[in-house]
Formats: structure tokens, sequence, C-alpha cells
């Protein structure tokens, strides 16, 4: 059982104040995270890399800060984290979950990478992920999936579902995950926890290893509405070396779940996507869950409207041309000649050889196929049936989003249609598997700031359900304080968060 | 490998055919940094150190566009006379090839940032030809590849090859004619001009070295000929690797009677690329491919487009230097040049870079003088263009001014400019690196103006007949004896009194 | 519209450098025929006069200036290469234009 002061059971927030009230060190805080991997790890294998040298070290650092009466360098200065292998780190593995990048060890760290480190936050280590961030349960990660905590059969979502499942384990309190069509929001969804997609260009993407580049969007993860807003603070931001990036100011996301927790959503328009909210595929324990969660947005004083999306059934198909196209570009750099693995260097290959027998025994199955349908849909002949149509559907997802948001301040709908599917489920059927992103889709499209928050376990299987808070792009402070309201107020009425009735995996 | 292709002779080619050119010049752009990444394009660096995550492609890594690129892009496009685009984008044109770091170059495809230009080329006879613009779009370089093994160190045969991606990214203009028809037998000639007027506008506007030695100016040219009066172009091939203004010239003439003898006898023309070899002055096939290219061009997401605002055009357009054909007209009025010498000193290149000189504070007498004898004479040593010699009209012009403020001989001016072409510095920092100072201080020249008297007692006797012609060959001695540094005008009255 | 075959995505293969065997190429063909099946709904979409979104929020004219930044040395450069000599990557022979 945990006790009151298990370090690893608390907020960040809280292990933060209690860092710089010297009532506990950082390198405490991060010895009890790293004993905690140690414990539980080899069933959750949430980790592909645990960086414990390094993590002390920059948990010293906060400390002699503390101890010399420095400022911290930010609010969640000391508090240990869980980093995305997607994120490349100086000095450290970076493998995308790819036996392409087996080894890998980067020359250069990612723009968030330095945020983090600046902001004196401890990086434990780098977490499990769908290969390339391509799936939705981590069983594409050549290094074996992770398990989700509330039962170890189950998958963590995905891509992301190393950093999700760590938070679900008290293995960190804190984690970085990256969404292209749902890889935080579902995995938080699944786990029991909150995932946030920021505004496309709000976080820098420079040292993100490139998925999808119009829709890959880095952003945080945590066991609680605050700590994902002051993740968020310390990690958005314009970059230069991101032409993409936003230059604008940071939208007050601290500020609006503070404000949330209040509790008071009076004023607020709520609008329920009606296509998001029903039919083929839709778990009824899922639906179950959100209709309570709509009664208490209604509770805490938001008027709740249904609002149609007539587009968004086009988002799926949309998205499955999109990504894998930028894809099929993007991944063309693996190809033996710089960095990565090499196969088949013998006897008189030519590079051209070798480059295709590296592709061949590099990427997994969901890689391939999603090249190949980008190379495809690129294709001289079709490129304006498949590319160019798909990005003028998105144009359409975006017109129902502008025309939702001119009456309403946020949407909300289920984040995934279904509680964790088992292990090996989906894993022979790729259409079933793009599924599981029908709901989180539509934002990614619209590149429009969307968040998952408990939302209680299904009545069908007691798994976690999420509920996915969607607000118009610029505006991620209102999706955030309606998450904070609903979390205080949900944790209410069941007596505790949501996360305290996760089962021991001490056993 | 290909045997030598059977040619028709010229003249029959022009008999029964019509040459189309279409010319492809790629010029890189001489910004501090690559086109979207910080990284240093000076030429020469040790190999892999002008490189960043962004340039050798390393995952995660972003581009940027480079503002000073747009900018000379858009100068350009003005020089060429072509509109400018008011919304352009760059776009991923995917192939793989080891020497491209993401396996795909980014480019603009259907969204030029210049287009329909012309430029007015001056032929030979000094007749003008007008060559119609399609576009003039930005794009990176390739990295470069050292082929090792197997006899020759080109690519076929090559057991393993070495990559330097120091020149991956650099920023490169493609500049793309429209079909230039009706040149008829001066189809050569004309690319050939084309390709040196736009040298030479490049050059005018500071934005590359221009370099087709170094490969900084690179043309690929694309030849087709269809039978007279047939109103369809034939099939075209692409031939690449031309390094140098004459090869242009000889590449496309080659071409046409390649294509000319391959269709007199029945063949077809097969669309290929092919590639230029200096050394036999003929074209080589490359190497098939088994498929069609497919580029998979698609916007490129990680870049946003690019608006150039009015203002901005105009401010540029304000910024365009005399252009070098408005420079010529001048020149020769201003020199009163005939008609022969005019074509002289364009036939070396030369207009421009006296008119620069003169310009840089040179006289013209002297200017000329500079560039058509001493200069000439080592651009044609060293087998290069005499614009691609490494001084410029600047460090010349300051030669000059050395020599007419007495600071140097002309014997210690050509050992500056040899400094110059050495690598050695500018003007000044020769003089000094070398001690390279006119001697007029008498105790430093009795002892060698006495030396040369006494070994030449004939030429001595003569002078003192009155034959003071002779001097010269004493002088002649001293200076030698000095290494030039003596001052020759103190020189001559020193011999003079001695022989009074 | 789609209906692949077995052909077709061994030409994918070759234009993506997959060396995919006989059996993935069965396999790749089955599924990719349903996934394709699947996105060629976004045809039912009547949307000529539509125009594309590339980006979420659009952005024009992100510039950088032309001022050098550090980069990487040679020896991170080649940090990474599978096979590397003389401060260059050293890569299988290149067969020309590929
Ligand atoms: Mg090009
Ligand atoms: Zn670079």
């Amino acid at each position: 059982m945990s006790s009151p002061t298990d370090l690893t059971r608390m907020t960040a927030a809280d292990l933060a104040a209690r860092i710089q009230a010297k009532e506990v060190s950082s390198v405490e805080v991060t010895q009890a995270h790293l004993d905690r991997i140690a414990k539980v790890d080899d069933r959750v294998r949430a980790f592909l890399h645990v960086s414990a040298d390094r993590a002390l070290s920059a948990a010293r650092a906060v400390d002699e800060d503390v101890a010399a009466g420095r400022a911290p360098a930010s609010p969640l200065a000391g508090v240990p984290l869980a980093l995305k292998d997607v994120v490349v780190t100086e000095g450290v593995p970076t493998t995308v979950g790819s036996r392409m990048l087996e080894n890998w060890i980067p020359p250069y760290d990612a723009t968030i990478t330095r945020r983090l480190l600046e902001a004196g936050i401890v990086i434990l280590g780098k977490t499990n992920m769908d290969e390339f961030a391509m799936g939705s349960s981590t069983e594409n990660s050549y290094y074996g999936p992770s398990h989700n905590p509330w039962d170890l059969d189950r998958v963590p979502g995905g891509s992301g579902g190393g950093s999700s499942a760590a938070l679900a384990a008290f293995e960190s309190p804190l984690a970085i995950g990256t969404d292209t069509g749902g890889s935080i929001r579902q995995p938080g969804s699944v786990t029991g926890t909150v995932g946030v997609k920021p505004t496309y260009g709000g976080v820098s993407r420079y040292g993100l290893v490139a998925f999808s580049s119009s829709l890959d969007q880095a952003g945080p993860c945590a066991r609680t509405v605050l700590d994902a807003a002051l993740l968020h603070e310390v990690i958005a931001g314009h970059d230069v070396l991101d032409a993409t990036s936003i230059d604008e100011p940071v939208p007050p996301v601290v500020a609006a779940a503070r404000a949330g927790a209040t509790g008071d959503l009076r004023g607020l328009r709520i609008g329920v996507v009606s296509d998001l909210a029903g039919g083929d595929g839709y778990q009824p324990g899922v639906l179950a869950s959100f209709e309570r969660a709509v009664a208490t947005l209604r509770e805490l004083g938001a008027e709740v409207v249904e609002v149609a999306c007539p587009h968004f059934r086009y988002g799926l198909p949309a998205y499955y041309l999109i990504a894998p196209s930028e894809c099929s570009s993007n991944l063309a750099r693996f190809d033996a000649m710089r960095y990565g693995i090499r196969v088949g260097d013998s006897n008189g290959a030519s590079a051209e050889d070798v480059m295709s027998a590296t592709r061949e025994a590099g990427f997994g199955p969901e890689v391939k196929r999603r090249i190949m349908i980008g190379t495809y849909a690129l294709s001289s002949g079709y490129y304006d049936a498949y590319y160019g149509q798909a990005q003028k559907v998105r144009t359409l997802i975006k017109r129902d989003f502008d025309t939702a948001f001119g009456t309403l301040d946020v949407l909300v709908s289920p984040t995934t249609p279904t509680t964790a599917f088992r292990l090996g489920e989906r894993t022979g059927n790729p259409m079933s598997m793009y599924l599981a992103d029908l709901c989180t889709i539509p934002a990614s499209l619209a590149g429009i700031p969307a968040m998952s928050v408990p939302s209680g376990l299904a009545s069908d299987d007691g798994l976690p359900v999420g509920l996915q808070i969607m607000a118009p792009a610029l505006a991620d402070e209102r999706m955030y304080r309606v998450a904070a309201a609903y979390e205080v107020a949900r944790n209410a009425a069941e007596g505790g968060p949501q996360i305290d009735r996760i089962p021991e995996l001490e056993a | 490998m290909t045997g030598l292709a059977e040619l028709m002779d010229y003249e029959d080619v022009l008999s029964t055919f019509e040459p189309v050119l279409g010319l492809e010049v790629h010029t890189e752009l001489s910004t501090r940094t690559k086109m979207f990444c910080g990284c240093s394009t000076v030429f020469g660096a040790e190999q892999n150190t002008q490189v960043c995550p962004t340039c050798l492609g390393l995952p995660g890594a972003l581009p940027v566009v480079n503002a000073g690129a747009i900018e000379s892009a858009i100068r350009i496009g003005l020089a060429l006379n072509c509109e400018i685009a008011g919304w352009c984008r760059f776009a991923r044109k995917n192939y793989f090839y080891p020497d491209m770091p993401k396996n795909f170059q980014t480019s603009q495809y259907d969204e030029p940032i210049a287009y329909n230009g012309h430029l007015d080329v001056e032929l030979d006879d000094g007749s003008v030809f007008r060559v119609e613009i399609e576009r003039a779009h930005m794009e990176e370089d390739t990295g470069k590849s050292l082929h090792v093994g197997g006899s020759t160190g080109r690519i076929h045969g090559a057991e393993y090859s070495l990559l330097d991606y120091n020149r991956a990214g650099v920023p490169l203009i493609e500049i793309v004619t429209k079909p230039i028809v009706g040149a008829g037998a001066r189809a050569p000639e004309i690319a050939r001009t084309y390709v040196t007027a736009l040298r030479d506008l490049l050059r005018a506007l500071d934005v590359s070295d221009v370099r087709m030695d170094q490969g900084s100016l690179r043309c690929d040219a694309n030849v087709s000929l269809m039978p007279i009066g047939a109103g369809e172009f034939g099939t075209r091939t692409e031939t690449k690797n031309v390094n140098s203004l004459r090869s242009v010239e000889r590449a496309v003439r080659y071409e046409m009677c390649r294509q000319g003898a391959l269709l007199a006898g029945g063949s077809r023309i097969v669309q290929e690329t092919r590639h230029y070899d200096e050394s036999t002055q003929t074209t080589l096939a490359g190497r098939t491919k088994e498929t069609a290219e497919d580029y998979r061009y698609f916007p490129e997401p990680d870049l946003v487009p690019i608006a150039p605002a009015k203002d901005w055009v105009a401010q540029l357009r304000e910024t365009l230097p005399e252009l070098p054909w408005e420079r010529r007209r001048r020149v020769r009025e201003d020199w009163g040049l005939s008609d022969a010498e005019m074509r002289d000193l364009l036939n070396i290149g030369a207009i421009d870079l006296i008119a620069s000189t003169v310009d840089a504070g040179a006289g013209s007498a002297e200017a000329r003088s500079w560039w058509v004898s001493y200069l000439a004479q080592k651009a044609n040593t060293a087998g290069v263009e005499l614009a691609d010699l490494p001084i410029t009209p600047v460090q010349v012009a300051r030669v000059i001014q050395l020599v007419t403020d007495g600071e140097l001989t002309t014997t210690l001016a050509r050992q500056v400019v040899d400094g110059i072409l050495a690598g050695e510095g500018e003007p000044d920092q020769v003089v000094a690196a070398r001690s390279l100072k006119v001697v007029s201080d008498d105790s430093a020249l009795i002892a060698a103006v006495e030396t040369a008297m006494a070994e030449a007692p004939g030429v001595v006797a003569k002078i003192r007949d009155g034959k003071t012609a002779a001097v010269g060959a004493i002088v002649g001695a001293v200076m030698k004896a000095t290494r030039g540094q003596a001052d020759p005008q103190r020189v001559r009255e020193l011999i003079i009194e001695r022989c009074q | 519209m789609p209906n692949i075959s077995r052909d077709e995505v061994a030409h994918l293969a070759r234009l993506a450098r997959l060396a995919v065997t006989e059996d993935e190429l069965t396999t790749f063909a089955g599924q990719l025929d349903v996934i394709l099946q699947s996105v060629a709904t976004v045809g039912e979409v009547a949307a000529d006069d539509i125009p594309p979104t590339t980006h979420a929020v659009p952005l024009v004219n992100v510039f950088r200036p032309d001022v050098v930044r550090p980069g990487l040395t040679q020896q991170q450069a080649l940090s990474g290469a599978p096979s590397a000599e003389d401060g260059r990557f050293r890569v299988p022979r290149i067969l020309g234009e590929m």
C-alpha cells in the first residue's frame, strides 16, 4: 500500500513545492522514482532507457540551487519526467521505438529537451512508443509493448503508451508525449491520465523525429490537470528553429487551470459533437461515462448543446492519407548512409541494395505499410484524388470547427471509442487499430488544441475512460479551465482522484 | 561503356533539322549561410565541418528559410525581367541518392518565386538574341561524393564512395529557359553566349561566385531536333556536367550531330540524361532507369509560404546594379573603342572586369593593360576564364594605385598580383608580407649600379659615346639584381652621373 | 478506385527502397487494398472549390537572418555513421543515377 509520504504518489506541483521548501530533496524524489522504475518496470515496460546518472546529477544541481537560495529555474524544478523516445536527446539513446535507430546517440538536443533541462526538470529516461509514433497500442515498438498498469494484459494506448504507462504506474509524475492523430490523448484516456495536444505550432517540433510534419505536436502528460498546465508552460513558446512555430505569447494555461479548479463553469458554452458520440464501434461503458461527464459539466454551470460536424466522418480517411504521405517522405532519410543500422553491406552490394535491405530490416510492418500507402498517395496520377483531396477535407473539417466555435467555447467528446483493448487483439487488423483514433483525429487535422482528462471507469469493464475537450486554435487555456473544473467535481463525487483506484502493482 | 557515336555533319544536320534548346542553369548563391540552416557556405573547408543536424538530415532537425537567399532570388528574378510571385512555396522532390541527406530535395515545383522573363544575349557578331525565361526557382545543393577504387576515380567501377556534406543545403537558384527555337546554326553559340550573359549578370548582381570550374555555376543543356517545318518538338536529351562556357557550346553541337545521325539512320532518340566528357568532348549516356521518375512532389510541410510584400520587391528593384550590357554600351562610348577592339575585349571576357576596375578608381588605360596582358596570360596559363582568376577588380585597382603613387614598380606590381593569385591576401598584405618596396635610397643602389657597370664595360663605353639609349641595358641589370625593387628613375640618374 | 495488385505493391516497395519479401508482397497487397478502399472515401466529398489546408494556423514569410550559427564538429557529424573514412561518410558504391 502507498503511504501518504510516498513521493511517487504526489503531484508534480506538490513535489516542486516540497523541494523548494526543503522538505525533501530533488535527489530523494528522483531516487524514489528510479527505485519505483526498478521495482515495476519489468512488468510495465514503460522505459526503453533509464538515465539514472544524468537524472541524479540534474537533481543535485537543483538541490544546490535550493541550498544556495537561488530562485528555481521553473515552477517544476527538481521534478522527474519521462521523455518519449521520439524526442532527440544529446548523448542519450533515441530509438523512436525502431530497430532502425537501435543504439543511435544523437549529437544534439531537441528544443523541448533543452527547455526541460533549462527548467531544472529531471529527465529519468526515454519511454517506449509505437515505432516512429505509428500505432495506438505500443505493440509496434521494435522493443516489445508496454503494459497498461490498470491491467497488464492490456495496452496502454499509443503511440505514447510508454509515457502514459509510466504516469499510471507512478514511475514518473510528468511525461512528454507527441500527438499526430491522438498519440497523447488516446494513451491518456486508456490509462486514466491527463494528456494534452497543444495548438499546432504551440510547442517546437525541432528535434522531434518527424512522423507527419503538418500534424505532429508535442505536449504535456501528467496525472493532474494543473501538472499538465505547469509542464505546458515550460515546453511551449516560439522557437526560431521551427518555421511552423507560432510567434505569440503562450496561452495562460496555468492560470486557467487554477481558475477552473474553483469549479465554476457558469457562462461557458460547451458543444457535444454528435458525430463523435455514438455509432458503430463505441463501447457502451464509454458512452455512459461520457454522458455522466456531460451531466457534470452542466452541474458546474456550463450551457451544453449538441453540435453537428458533418465532415468529421471523413477525418479518419483523410488522416490515413496525409500522415502516411508525409511519413513516406520524412522517413526516406533512414537509409543506412549517415546514421542508424546498416544491413547487407557486403560482396559488392550497391548503395541502393544496402538502402533497401536496411529499410526492409529496420522498419516494422506498420511503418512499411504507411510508407507504401504514402508513396502511392503522392504518386503522379493519384496525388489529386488522394493527398490533394485529403487536404481539402482538412479545410472542411476546419470549417466545421470554425462554425461550432462561432457560438461555442469548447467542444467535448469521448477521447477514444473503447477502453484499453487486450494486447494482440488488433494487431492482425490494421483498420481496427486505426479506429482507436476516430475521435482524436479531427482536432489533429484542424491543428486545434485538445486534451483528454480521466472521466471515471467504464461501467462494463471497469477500465479508465477519457473525456476529450477541444478548443479553438491558440485558446488552449479554455480547455484547461474546463478540465480542471471537471477534475475537481469528479474527484469530489468519487471520493478522490481516479488514479488512486488503480490496482497495486507490488505483488 | 558506349562506343563513340556516329555523328552527322553539322551542315547536314542544319539542312534537315531545326534544333530546339532548353537550358537549365544552377547557380550557388554566395549567401553567408545555407538555404535552410545557419551553416557557412565558404568553399574549400575541411570535409564535414560545415554541417549541422538540418543539412545532415538528422532525425528531428527542421529547415528555416534564409532571408538572404530569398532576397537574392528576387533580385535575380527582377534582373531577368521576371514576374515575382505574390505567394509561393517550397516542395519536396522525393528520390533516393546518397549525396542528398534527406532523400528529398527541398525545391520549388509549380510555384516558383520568379517566372516569365527574358534575357537579351549579345552574340559574337554583336547581334542580339532574346532568350525567354520560363522560371527561376530556389532549391538546395547536394553533398559531394568521392569515388574510391576502380581505375578512374569515377562513379563507374568504384568500390565505394566517401561523402562530404559541406555543400549539402547551399542555396541554389535554378534558371530555366523556355524552349529556344529558331536559332538554327547559331544554337551552340546561343547556348554559350546565354550562359555567359547569365554569368555576367549574376556577377554584376553580386549574388554568386559564378565559378563554373568550382561548380558554383552549372549548366544542363536540353537538346532536341525536329525536322524543318515540323510543328512538334523531337525527343530531347539532357546533358549534365558541362563545366565551361566552351563546353556548353561543344556539348550542344555534339548532341545535334549525334541526334542527327540517329534520326537520319531511322533510330529514335531516347529521352535520357547524358554526361559531357571534357576529355573526349562528347556526351555519354547515363545509367538508364528501369522505371520512369516519379518524384512525388508535395508542398514542404516543414515550411510556410513565401509572400514577398510589394514594397520589399520594389526596394530590391532599387538595388539592381547597372546591368552588364548597359555598362558595355556606356564603356564603349566612354573609351571610344572600335568594333574590333570591343570584340577582342568581349572575347576574353574583360569588359566587365575593366569597367569594374575603372569604377574602383583606376585609369582606363592601366585597367585595360592589366587585364588584357598580364592577367590574360595568367588566365591562359591556368586554363581558366579571366573572370575566374582569384583576383577582383578592386584589388587590381589598388595595385594600379600603388604604382601611380610610386610605391611599386611595374615589376613589383606583378609580384603583388602573383601573391594575390596565390591566395596571399589583399594587395597591401602581399606588399607587406613579401617586403616589396621601391628602393630609391642611393646608398643601397650605388653598389648595384657600380657592379652592373663593371660587368658591362662595352655598354658603358657606348653611353659615354653619347648613345644614351644604351642606359636601359644597365638599368635592366640593376632591376634584376635588386629583384625589381630599385626605383628605375633613380637608377638611370645614377648611371648617367657615373658616365659623365 | 483501388484494387492494388502484387505488382503495384512491388513497384511501391521499389520506389520506397524496401526490399520486401515475396510473403510480404502478398500480405501487404491484401492489407493495402483494404486500407486504400477505406481512405478512398475522401473522394465522396464534393470539394472542387475548396482550397487545401496545409497548416492549421496559417503563417507566411518565416525567415532566418543570413547569419552563421555554430553547427556540429566533424566528429559529432560522423558519430552515428555506420562507416566513416578520412572525415567522410563511407557508403557502398553508387550506381550512377538511382
Ligand atoms: Mg532542380
Ligand atoms: Zn547546416
